[in-house]
């Protein structure tokens, strides 16, 4: 265990505070009554305005619930527990205090539950919590399954249904897919760029906050007279601004993990532009550094659009605006292009960070540099442009303007070819290599192959005759699951695994690990792959009921779904007993060359004892003599797995 | 890379082709098609899948190989030859994707465009889509070809005379049919398997909205159900209709028997 670098404090921190004065210190005692009065304030608000202005009934609900409950109680939460701390004493021109870092690092487990800086803590955080949404998302999905195995309906009406499969869609794209993969860089990027930490750990620690925030509002949309939000992810105008009230509670669930996105963006921007290592060149970065960057151009770039749809269709319905209400001579197709400007990007912010773990651990477990280094760093920025420039596709039969179809077809088909490289690079990678089978290389092995179906369906829905045949279909319902399961979800559980040990100190059970994975990849083809079929016959999506000529099959997915499902139960249980119990980790299991493996397992609070210089590239193996960074004293000395001389 | 590794390369690729090329023939895929623009629809398919089955049997082939063949031993601590990248190999694998998706470009693009072509002879049907119901109109058909596609004569409700409005679609055979398509109150699709195309209807104030438009020319008699593809509701799942393609002599009968009708008269809603 390396020692910790403790910086000196230049005054001596605020004493910790004591008896009944601890409800005001931040922390977990300051949240009923903040977000107590913070509701009170949104409140007070709607009603005092309302009230002076006139307008009749003072009290409606519906405003109060918006301000009070979805915005200003969310907000008091947050300056409960102290997000807002630190920024509130400078900014109201307190004396500010001296940082003493006692808010930096785990010492405790109740370090997890607090606002933290460390961005160790920060990403274990994000990567609990988006599990836990995971977990709750794939129990809906059991619950839709259910429904469909048999024809007719059997548990729930119609309404609770199309609730079901949107917050099951919502909370796995904006509460898991999307947060998992910027948990597992905010763990890892400082780490491999030889950062000794995020550019901006405050606002870190906020953007985590924010998650849980966006989570609770999705979930319990449940509760809202009349039932969850129930017009898909898609949220397609007009029916989501006529829809149950529940969908208030998308638009501004979607706000807040928006804002998280963005600001997560932000700082992994700042990161990795500013607070690279000497010697860590662009070129010389790993590629998962490269696909969070371009993956955080992206978010930056594309996720206001999404922000503001939803605003719009929010107001629409409470301000009875018409940005797409057609009544007013809103313009109804104007919501499903801002949308998709956002959510096919979106598509790569979900798979470009998975494409950088494929990258790592495909190379480290193949024992070869990885194929084409700089034609995969060039791909991403390819995707990067590309991806701006295909988003109507989604809107083929839409009735958008004709024109614009076989443009949006040719960039989407161009698409594959970057991608393309990509697999082929990998698969080039494991060629002649010393394949070592270990389960985040089964994970990554199975991504690739999964997500070249997930991208051949891709290019069927591009080409615009088929997509006419099969859009709003279960052929879709395969194809994304088939990319967002079989591709994001595989590489989520790669990296996992691969930096389990690096993350607890711990390793996990290899057994167990093998086994997950089999069950994940078994029973994920048994459920998805018919989806196309049913879908090719003629099964639309998003219905709570069908023609029993489809029964067969969905009772077969519902099995499978359900067997699938079991499937996680084992990840999670390895997962919990590995990290309690598990043999402990040596610092760099997988004798990999990037720099977060020259730290011990868990890593120093603030990661390196001393600045590493980095000397090549991240992928030298078997080049003999090779090194892809040094540290002063052990130039000579050639630590496990860093250089291996022949 | 040797012969031997070649062959057996070559083989598990062949392997895979044939079991991805036995699930595309044995399972059913698409239902029988009914419509001239389903033909082109089922050209592009057939020839995307072709190409999907031949870019997915080398990957799965050298995934299988690689793990078979490159696994280490459990106490192989070696690593693998330094092989940074191969600048031919490279190109190849850039050029030969960028000339099949042109291909399946092209393919798709001259088939988009064959199946909008509008006839003259064509009949313009007027959908009208609702929470949670189709309503078919047959407006006058000289002056409904005239008129822009961006208007529904049969204004709906009510419909003004000498437009037949019924529930169930009906279309002579072998003749193409132009629908006309808006909806009241949210979005819906309008999509029959068996005829392949497919199009939203969307909301509209008929005067400053927009109508969008699907042809579709029936070729084979037989009853078959519209059914809405884009969620708009609870009701989403029944939103259904019956459509029937008719003999055309019997569909100018039908037309005209509705046209005497009185206006408001129930309508059978059923194919004959």
């Amino acid at each position: 265990m390396t020692e910790v670098v403790e910086h000196t404090p230049q005054a001596p921190p605020a004493p910790p505070r004591t008896g009944w004065r601890r409800v005001l210190a931040p922390g977990w005692l300051r949240v009923p009554w903040m977000t107590t009065l913070f509701f009170g304030i949104g409140f007070g608000l709607v009603t005092g305005i309302r009230w002076w202005a006139g307008y009749d009934p003072i009290l409606d609900w519906l405003v109060i619930v918006t301000v009070a409950a979805l915005i200003t109680a969310p907000v008091g939460f947050l300056a409960a527990i102290g997000a807002f701390d630190y920024w509130t004493y400078y900014a109201l021109g307190f004396p500010s205090r001296a940082e003493d870092h006692s808010g930096h690092g785990a010492r405790s487990w109740r370090d997890y539950f607090r606002v933290n800086t460390d961005h160790k803590v920060i990403g274990i955080q994000y990567l609990v919590t988006t599990i836990f949404f995971f977990l709750a998302g794939g129990l809906l999905a059991m619950l839709v399954r259910a429904e469909l195995a048999k024809p007719g309906m059997q548990f729930f009406d119609t309404q609770t249904y199309n609730g079901l499969f949107s917050v099951h869609a919502s909370l796995m794209i904006f509460l898991f897919v999307i947060p998992a993969f910027a948990g597992l860089a905010n763990f890892v990027i400082p780490l491999m760029i030889g950062a000794p930490d995020m550019a901006f750990p405050r606002l870190n620690a906020l953007s985590y906050w924010l998650l849980p925030i966006a989570g609770t509002m999705m979930l319990s949309s449940f509760l809202v007279p009349g039932g969850a939000f129930g017009a898909g992810w898609t949220g397609y105008a007009p029916l989501s601004i006529v829809g149950t009230n529940g969908n208030v509670w998308f638009n501004m669930g979607v706000q807040w993990a928006g804002a998280s996105s963005i600001l997560t963006a932000l700082n992994f921007l700042v990161t990795i532009i500013t607070m690279r290592a000497p010697g860590m060149t662009f070129w010389r970065m790993p590629l998962l550094v490269w696909a969070n960057f371009t993956t955080s151009l992206l978010v930056v770039l594309a996720t206001p659009f999404i922000a503001g749809s939803q605003f719009f269709v929010m107001f629409d319905r409470l301000m009875h605006t018409n940005f797409f209400d057609f009544n007013d001579g809103g313009y109804t197709l104007g919501y499903q292009h801002i949308f998709w400007f956002y959510s096919h990007p979106a598509v790569y912010i979900m798979m470009l960070p998975g494409f950088g773990i494929a990258s790592e651990v495909i190379s480290v477990m193949s024992r070869k540099p990885i194929f084409g280094y700089r034609l995969m760093a060039l791909s991403l920025i390819a995707i990067l442009i590309l991806g701006f420039s295909v988003w109507a596709h989604h809107m083929f039969v839409s009735g958008m303007a004709p024109w614009l179809r076989v443009p949006m077809m040719v960039t989407t088909l161009m698409i594959a070819v970057p991608t393309g490289i990509k697999v082929f690079s990998w698969l080039a990678t494991t060629w002649e290599g010393r394949l070592r089978l270990d389960t985040p290389m089964l994970f990554a092995l199975g991504f690739v192959s999964m997500f070249v179906i997930g991208g051949l369906s891709g290019i069927m829905l591009g080409a615009v005759p088929i997509d006419i045949h099969t859009s709003d279909t279960y052929f879709v319902v395969a194809h994304i699951h088939y990319v967002l399961l079989g591709g994001s979800l595989f590489t989520i559980f790669a990296g996992i695994y691969y930096w389990f040990p690096k993350m607890t100190g711990r390793m996990y059970d290899e057994k167990l690990g093998k086994l997950h994975f089999w069950g994940t990849f078994i029973f994920f083809n048994l459920t998805f792959f018919p989806m196309h079929i049913i879908g090719v016959q003629g099964m639309e999506r998003r219905i709570a009921d069908y023609p029993p000529k489809y029964g067969d099959w969905n009772l077969f997915i519902s099995l499978a779904s359900f067997a699938l499902g079991a499937s996680f139960m084992v990840f999670v249980y390895n997962m919990v007993v590995s990290w309690l119990r598990g043999a402990p980790a040596p610092s760099n299991p997988w004798r990999s060359l990037t720099l977060e493996w020259q730290v011990s397992s868990p890593p120093p609070i603030f990661n390196f004892d001393e600045i590493p210089q980095v000397v090549g590239g991240p992928y030298e193996y078997g080049v003999p003599g090779a090194r892809h960074a040094v540290f002063n004293g052990q130039r000579e000395l050639g630590e496990p797995g860093e250089v291996r001389v022949e | 890379m040797r012969r031997g590794s070649i062959v057996r390369v070559v083989s598990i690729g062949l392997l895979a082709a044939a079991v991805a090329t036995s699930i595309a023939i044995f399972i059913p895929w698409l239902p029988e098609n009914a419509s001239k623009e389903g033909e082109r629809i089922d050209f592009v398919f057939w020839f995307v899948i072709a190409i999907c089955i031949a870019v997915f049997s080398v990957v799965a082939a050298v995934t299988v190989y690689s793990v078979v063949k490159f696994r280490a031993r459990p106490d192989d601590d070696s690593d693998g030859p330094p092989i940074h990248g191969h600048t031919r190999l490279e190109i190849a694998w850039t050029a030969v994707p960028a000339v099949l998706v042109t291909a399946i470009a092209i393919v798709s693009a001259v088939a988009l465009a064959e199946n909008g072509k509008l006839k003259r002879d064509r009949l313009v049907v007027e959908v009208t889509a609702r929470q949670f119901a189709w309503t078919f109109a047959y407006p006058p058909e000289a002056k409904a070809r005239e008129v822009s596609k961006d208007t529904q004569l049969c204004d709906l409700p009510p419909a003004p005379p000498n437009c037949p409005v019924s529930g169930v679609l009906r279309l002579p055979e072998g003749r193409q049919v132009e629908l006309r398509l808006r909806a009241l109150d949210v979005i819906h699709s309008f999509w029959v398997p068996e005829f392949r195309q497919k199009q939203d209807a969307v909301p509209s104030k008929l005067k400053v909205g927009q109508v969008t438009q699907l042809p579709i020319t029936p070729t084979r008699i037989d009853k078959y159900t519209v059914v809405c593809t884009e969620l708009c509701g609870v009701g989403h799942a029944l939103m259904r209709a019956p459509a029937c393609v008719m003999e055309p002599r019997k569909f100018q009968e039908w037309i005209r028997s509705q046209q005497r009708k009185p206006q408001g008269t129930p309508e059978q809603a059923e194919c004959p």
